[in-house]
C-alpha cells in the first residue's frame, strides 16, 4: 500500500527538485546466502504479510547476481542496493533517484561498527545477539536516515548503554542475593 | 513456580530452532516456545518477560504470528529500569507499526520518556518515536521533540532532529514550529547534529515554501561556509573514509545547496566555487569520492545554469562511464539520462560506450542504458543503432528480449523514414523475438504493408523465407500468413522483383504447406488458426490448382471445439464447395488500410501506452498518399466526409441501416468499440475474433462487382427478366452476396446532409432514394422515391410498396402518378416515412429479418428485382443491410416491393439466418 502511495506521489511531483531531495532509506534487510533472514527494519509502513513477499522477492532477486554485477537492483520503482559481505546480504531499499553510493557507504559503516563492537563480526554473532545487532542500527539510521557518521562515537553510546544494563543487572543480582541469604 | 517461566534461554531457544533439519521440525520448536510465551504472558509474569519479549522478536524474525506479545512491549516500557525499556522499545519498533491501534497507548509512557533524567532512555523514545510515530503521536509529542532539539547532549539533539523529520512528514502543518529549532542545528559543530540538522532542514524545505526561503536568505552562506570547511578539513581520523573527511556530511551539504540553490540565481552563484572545487579535487579513485563528486553533479545539474560548471559535471559523467567499477557505470547511466534535458549534445558524444552498456551481462545496467539509448536515437543515428540492437537481439539473454524489442521497434517505427527499411528492420526483429513483439507492433507492420504497393511482392517473398528459419514466433507467423493470403500469387510468380532480392522458386502448393504448417503447429493460438483459414480461402481462389487441397484442409476445422474456427470453417467450406463463380471476387485483396485511421485508432483505443508507441504511430512510414476516409466507405461512395455531423445524436436508424450517413454509424458504431474496446479497427479488418474480416470482403466484393458489370451473376440480374427468378430463388444467398450492384458512379450525386441511393437500377427500371430527417423529430426518416423508366414501354398502374420490421412504423405517401412515361421521359416519385419507434433503444444488431408482405405476393412474382446487401464500413465496423427489392411486372404494369430485411454487424451469422428464414418463408 504504502509502495503504491509512494509511487503515485513521487509521479505526481517527479519533475519536482524537492521530492529528490528527501534520501530516505525504506527499510533494511540481512539475509544469508541460503536466504534466511538475519535482520529486518522496517521505516515504511508494511504489513506482515507484505514485508514475508519482500524479503521473498528481493533474495530472489539479489541471491542469484554474480558477484562482478553492479551492487543495485531495480525493484517495484525502487532501488535496492545491497553488499555482499561473507554469507550475508546487506540490502538496502532507497528511492530511484537517490544516491546509491552513499548507501553503500552507510552499509559498510554499519557493517564496520559491528565487527568493531563483536570483534570480527560472523554470521552467527547476529544470529545469537540479533538484538545487539538492532541496537547499533538505531544508534546510525533513525527514520531511514542517518544520525551518525563517527564509528567511535556510535561504539561510544552503545557502550554506555550496556553497561547501564550491566549495572542493573549487578543491581538486581546482588538484591536478589540478599533476599536469598535473607530467606535462608 | 509456574512450570513454563523458566522455559529455555533465548540462546537454547535459538539454537533449538537451528538444529532443526525441517521446516515442519522448525515449526514445532517454534509452536513450542510461542505456547510458553503466552502461558507466560497470560500469567503476566515479571521476571522472564525481557526474555520472553527478544525470544519473539526472533519468531517474528522468522515470520510467525507474534501478536500476543504486543501488550508486553507496552508493559517493559512502562517499567522503570533501563534493560526493560530498551528491550520494550525495540520489541516495539519491530513488533508494531504505525497503523496498529496498540500504538496510541504507549504515547503517554513516550511522554514521560523523552522528559526522563537519563539521556539513554531520552534516546531510546526519540528513536522509537523517530521508526514508528504515527500522525497522532507526533501531533501530541511534538512540542517535547521540538523542546529536545536544544537539549545540551549533542547525541540527543540529533535524534530530536530525525524525530522531526518524522512528525512534520506526518503531520505537515507543525513544520513551521522547527523552522527555528533547526537553522540553530546548522551552526553546530557536531557532525552528527550537523548532517542531522541539514537533513531536518531540506526535508522542511520540501514542505514549506516559506521554510525554503527563510534558509535561502539566512543560511546559504553558512552552509558554503560549512561545506569549504569540510572540503579543506586536515585529516580526521574519526570521521575519515578512504581519505575523505566525513563523506556523509559532504553529500548532505551538497544536497541541501541544491535545494537552496535551484531556481535562484544569486544563491547558485553564491555556491559556485566550492562547487567546482569539489568536482575537481575530489578522489575519484574510491567509492566514498564517487558518492561525492555523483552528489556534487547532480547540484550542478540543478542549480541555476552556469556552463563551466556544466561541463565539468558531464566530463565527470564521462568519467564515471568509462569506469571499470560497475556500480559507477550504472550510476553514470542513470545521471546521463537526466542530463539529456540539459546537454543532450555532450550525451550524446558517448553513445558509443552506452550502446556497450545495452550488452553488458548485468541486468541492471543494460537496462538503464536501453533507455539511455532510446533517448539518445535520432534520424542521422538510427540506421546504425538499429543494426546494432538486432544483432544484439540474437544474443540477448530471453528475460532481456522482452524490453529491446519492445525499444527496437519503437525506435524503427518512430524514425523510419524508407517503407523497404522499416519492413526489412520488422522482419529481422520478427524473426528473432517475435513472441515478444506486442500485437499493435504487428497490426502496424501489416497496415504499412500493405500501403506499400510495390513492395508487396518483396515482403512477401521475404516473410516466406523467414518463415522457413524462425516458425516458432508467433507473431512473424501471423504477418506471413496474411501476407501469404494477400499476395500469394505474387510469391509464385515472383512479381515485382527488386535488384537486391535473390529469386527463389515457390510453387503454389508450397505456399500452401506455409499456412497449413502454421495452422496445425501446436503453439498456434485462435489468431493465427483463424488467420490461416482466412488465408487459405483467398489462396484457394488465387491458385485453382489447389483449391481441393485447401478445401480438405479446411473441413478439418470443420469440427474444432473453437466455435469460431468452426464457424469460419463451415462458412468457408461452403463458399470454396458452392461460390465458384463469386469467390474470386469474394476473395479480391484487402483495399488498402488507411494508416491514418489505424494510426488515430491505435492512439485512441491504447490511450495507457507508453507515448513512444502513440508517438510512432502518427509517424508511420510516409512516401503513399493517404485516402483521407475510411477507404470502403469511400469506394461505395455513401459519405461525402468522415467528421462525424453535429446532429449525430438524432440518428436515424434507418440511415444507419442503409450506411448513408457516417456520422450516426460512428457514434453507434463508437457505443460497440467502447464495449469490445480491446479490439482495434486492424483487428476487425484481419477478422480476429469477430466475423467481420467476412463482410470486408463482402463489400470488396460489391465494389468489384460495381466496378466491373461484366460479373455475369451481375448480368444476369441487371434486366427483371423470368429466368432470373428461378436462379435467384434457387440460392438465396448467394443473391444476397452478388446480385446487388450500387454503381458508385450513378450515386455520386450527394445532398448535402445524406447522400442519395440508387437502389435498384436495371436497362428498364431505375429506383433512388433520397433521404432527409424532419427537423426536431430524429426518429423519423423521409424518403423520397423516384422511379425512372429506360424501357421503350410505358408503364401503367404502377405500385410500390414496402414492408418493414415490426418496431420501425412506415407511412406510405401515395405516389405522385402511376403511370411511369418511357425512355425516362418522366418520373414518379413517392414518399416513404419511416420512424423508429426505439430510437436510441434498439440495438441494430439484434434487428430481425421480417419478410412480411412477400408470401401473398409470391405466386404473382414474375422477377426479383434485386436482392442485395449493402454494407457500409465505419470506424472498423461493418454495418450491413439486407434487402430485397420484388419487381412484378404484368400487363404493363409496376409493382417494387422493397423488403427491408434487416442490419447487422456481424455478417457471418446474420447470413446464415436469412437463409433459414428465407427457405422458410417459401
Amino acid at each position: 500500500m504504502s509502495i503504491f502511495l509512494a509511487k503515485v506521489r513521487r509521479s505526481s511531483d517527479s519533475p519536482d527538485l524537492l521530492s529528490q531531495a528527501a534520501t530516505m532509506i525504506h527499510f533494511v534487510l540481512l539475509f544469508s546466502r541460503q536466504g534466511k533472514v538475519r535482520l529486518t527494519k522496517w521505516y515504511s509502513p508494511y504489513s506482515q504479510k507484505e514485508r514475508t513477499k519482500v524479503i521473498r522477492e528481493l533474495s530472489g532477486l539479489i541471491l542469484p547476481r554474480g558477484p562482478k554485477l553492479c551492487h543495485f537492483v531495480e525493484w517495484r520503482g525502487f532501488k535496492v542496493v545491497y553488499r555482499r559481505y561473507a554469507s550475508l546480504y546487506f540490502c538496502m531499499c532507497i528511492n530511484q533517484d537517490d544516491n546509491e553510493l552513499e548507501i553503500l557507504e552507510i552499509i559498510h559503516l554499519f557493517v564496520e561498527v559491528l565487527d568493531r563492537y563483536f570483534g570480527s563480526v560472523c554470521e552467527l554473532d547476529l544470529i545469537f545477539n540479533f538484538h545487539k545487532a538492532y541496537y547499533i542500527l538505531d544508534e546510525l539510521l533513525i527514520a531511514g536516515e542517518l544520525q551518525e557518521s563517527s564509528k567511535k562515537t556510535v561504539a561510544r553510546l552503545i557502550a554506555a548503554q550496556d553497561s547501564l544494563v550491566e549495572a542493573a543487572k549487578e543491581q538486581e543480582s546482588s538484591i536478589s542475593n540478599i533476599i536469598v541469604q535473607a530467606t535462608k | 513456580m509456574n512450570p513454563f517461566s523458566s522455559g529455555t534461554r533465548l540462546r537454547d531457544m535459538i539454537r533449538a530452532i537451528r538444529a532443526c533439519k525441517t521446516a515442519a521440525e522448525e515449526r514445532a520448536v517454534v509452536r513450542k516456545e510461542s505456547a510458553a510465551i503466552r502461558a507466560a504472558v497470560g500469567e503476566n509474569d515479571n521476571d522472564y518477560r525481557h526474555r520472553n519479549l527478544a525470544k519473539l522478536m526472533f519468531i517474528h524474525m522468522l515470520g510467525y504470528p507474534t501478536h500476543f506479545g504486543q501488550m508486553e512491549c507496552l508493559k517493559l516500557i512502562a517499567s522503570s529500569g533501563f534493560p526493560e525499556k530498551r528491550i520494550g522499545y525495540l520489541g516495539l519498533m519491530l513488533l508494531l507499526d504505525e497503523r496498529q491501534e496498540v500504538l496510541m497507548l504507549v504515547t503517554n509512557s513516550l511522554k514521560q520518556d523523552l522528559n526522563h533524567s537519563n539521556q539513554y532512555i531520552v534516546g531510546l523514545a526519540l528513536c522509537a518515536l523517530g521508526n514508528i510515530c504515527s500522525a497522532e503521536m507526533a501531533r501530541d509529542l511534538a512540542p517535547e521533540v521540538e523542546r529536545l532539539l536544544q537539549f545540551r547532549d549533542p547525541n540527543v539533539r540529533k535524534k530530536a532532529a530525525l524525530c522531526s523529520i518524522r512528525i512534520i512528514k506526518k503531520v505537515p502543518d507543525l513544520a513551521e514550529n522547527f523552522v527555528n529549532p533547526a537553522a540553530a542545528l546548522l551552526k553546530e559543530k557536531h557532525h552528527g547534529v550537523l548532517l542531522t540538522g541539514l537533513q531536518l532542514c531540506t526535508d522542511l524545505c520540501k514542505i514549506s515554501e516559506e521554510a525554503l526561503e527563510y534558509f535561502r536568505k539566512k543560511c546559504t552562506e553558512s552552509v558554503v561556509k560549512a561545506l569549504k570547511d569540510v572540503v579543506n578539513s586536515p585529516y580526521a581520523p574519526e570521521y575519515d573514509i578512504s581519505g575523505i573527511t566525513d563523506p556523509f556530511l559532504h553529500i548532505r551539504l551538497l544536497r541541501f545547496l541544491r535545494i537552496l540553490g535551484h531556481g535562484d540565481a544569486d544563491a547558485s552563484d553564491c555556491m559556485n566555487d566550492i562547487l567546482a572545487q569539489v568536482a575537481t579535487k575530489t578522489e575519484s579513485n574510491k567509492n566514498a569520492g564517487n558518492a561525492i563528486l555523483y552528489e556534487c553533479v547532480e547540484t550542478i545539474m540543478s542549480i541555476e545554469d552556469n556552463s563551466g560548471l556544466r561541463v565539468l559535471a558531464i566530463n565527470i559523467l564521462g568519467r564515471f562511464l568509462s569506469n571499470r567499477d560497475n556500480n559507477i557505470r550504472y550510476v553514470a547511466l542513470n545521471m546521463l539520462m537526466r542530463a539529456i534535458t540539459v546537454d543532450a549534445q555532450a550525451v550524446q558524444r558517448h553513445r558509443a560506450t552506452i550502446l556497450e552498456c545495452v550488452k553488458d551481462s548485468d541486468a541492471s545496467i543494460r537496462k538503464r542504458a536501453l533507455e539511455l539509448l532510446y533517448l539518445l536515437v535520432n534520424e542521422s543515428n538510427v540506421k546504425s543503432l538499429t543494426k546494432e540492437l538486432i544483432e544484439h537481439l540474437e544474443v540477448s539473454e530471453q528475460e532481456f528480449k522482452g524490453d529491446l524489442t519492445a525499444k527496437i521497434c519503437s525506435i524503427v517505427e518512430k524514425f523510419s523514414t524508407e517503407k523497404i527499411w522499416y519492413i526489412d528492420q520488422m522482419l529481422k526483429v520478427l524473426s528473432e523475438a517475435g513472441n515478444f513483439v506486442k500485437d499493435d507492433v504487428w497490426h502496424a507492420l501489416i497496415v504499412v504493408i500493405s500501403n506499400a504497393s510495390n513492395l508487396h511482392g518483396y515482403t512477401v517473398r521475404s516473410l516466406y523465407k523467414a518463415v522457413q528459419t524462425s516458425g516458432e514466433q508467433e507473431s512473424l507467423v501471423r504477418v506471413a500468413v496474411w501476407c501469404i493470403g494477400e499476395y500469394g500469387e505474387m510469391l509464385v510468380n515472383s512479381t515485382g522483383m527488386l535488384d537486391i532480392e535473390e529469386p527463389i522458386t515457390v510453387t503454389e502448393s508450397d505456399a500452401v504447406d506455409v499456412i497449413e504448417i502454421a495452422l496445425k503447429h501446436h503453439t498456434s493460438d485462435l489468431t493465427t488458426q483463424a488467420m490461416c483459414l482466412i488465408a487459405l480461402l483467398k489462396l484457394s481462389s488465387r491458385f485453382p490448382a489447389c483449391s481441393q487441397r485447401i478445401k480438405e484442409i479446411v473441413v478439418q476445422n470443420k469440427g474444432s471445439l473453437v466455435l469460431e474456427l468452426q464457424q469460419r470453417s463451415i462458412e468457408f467450406n461452403y463458399i470454396i464447395e458452392k461460390h465458384q463463380n463469386i469467390r474470386s471476387s469474394l476473395v479480391e485483396r484487402m483495399p488498402v488500410l488507411d494508416e491514418a485511421t489505424y494510426s488515430g485508432k491505435r492512439a485512441g483505443s491504447l490511450p495507457a501506452t507508453i507515448p513512444t508507441s502513440n508517438g510512432a504511430a502518427i509517424n508511420l512510414p510516409n512516401g503513399v498518399a493517404k485516402p483521407t476516409a475510411a477507404p470502403l466507405v469511400d469506394l461505395l461512395d455513401l459519405s461525402s466526409d468522415d467528421a462525424p455531423a453535429p446532429s449525430s445524436s438524432g440518428s436515424d436508424f434507418l440511415h444507419d441501416l442503409l450506411g448513408v450517413d457516417l456520422s450516426p454509424a460512428s457514434s453507434q458504431s463508437g457505443n460497440i468499440q467502447a464495449q469490445k474496446s480491446g479490439t482495434d479497427v486492424l483487428l476487425d479488418l484481419l477478422s480476429i475474433g469477430t466475423p467481420p474480416a467476412q463482410s470486408s470482403s463482402f463489400s470488396s466484393d460489391i465494389l468489384s462487382i460495381s466496378q466491373d458489370n461484366k460479373t455475369s451473376s451481375g448480368n444476369l440480374l441487371s434486366s427483371p427478366s423470368p429466368q432470373i427468378s428461378s436462379s435467384a430463388g434457387g440460392s438465396p444467398i448467394m443473391d444476397l452476396l452478388d446480385g446487388f450492384a450500387p454503381n458508385p458512379a450513378s450515386s455520386e450525386v450527394n445532398g448535402p446532409a445524406y447522400p442519395s441511393v440508387v437502389a435498384f437500377e436495371s436497362g428498364s427500371l431505375k429506383i433512388e432514394f433520397n433521404f432527409s430527417k424532419p427537423p426536431g423529430n430524429p426518429q423519423t426518416t423521409t424518403i423520397q422515391a423516384t422511379f425512372t423508366n429506360k424501357s421503350p414501354n410505358t408503364f401503367t398502374d404502377f405500385i410500390f410498396q414496402a414492408a418493414v420490421p415490426k418496431f420501425l412504423q412506415l407511412h406510405l405517401d401515395p405516389a405522385s402518378s402511376n403511370t411511369l412515361p418511357e425512355s425516362a421521359n418522366g418520373s414518379i416519385t413517392q414518399d416513404m416515412r419511416v420512424t423508429n419507434s426505439q430510437h436510441g433503444k434498439k440495438s441494430l444488431d439484434k434487428s430481425t429479418i421480417s419478410l412480411v408482405g412477400c408470401d401473398t405476393e409470391c405466386s404473382m412474382m414474375s422477377g426479383v428485382a434485386a436482392v442485395g446487401t449493402l454494407s457500409h464500413w465505419s470506424n472498423g465496423i461493418s454495418r450491413m443491410l439486407h434487402f430485397a427489392a420484388f419487381f412484378l411486372q404484368f400487363e404493363g404494369a409496376v409493382l417494387v416491393i422493397m423488403i427491408i430485411m434487416g442490419c447487422n454487424r456481424s455478417s457471418g451469422k446474420q447470413l446464415a439466418r436469412n437463409e433459414v428464414e428465407t427457405s422458410n418463408a417459401k
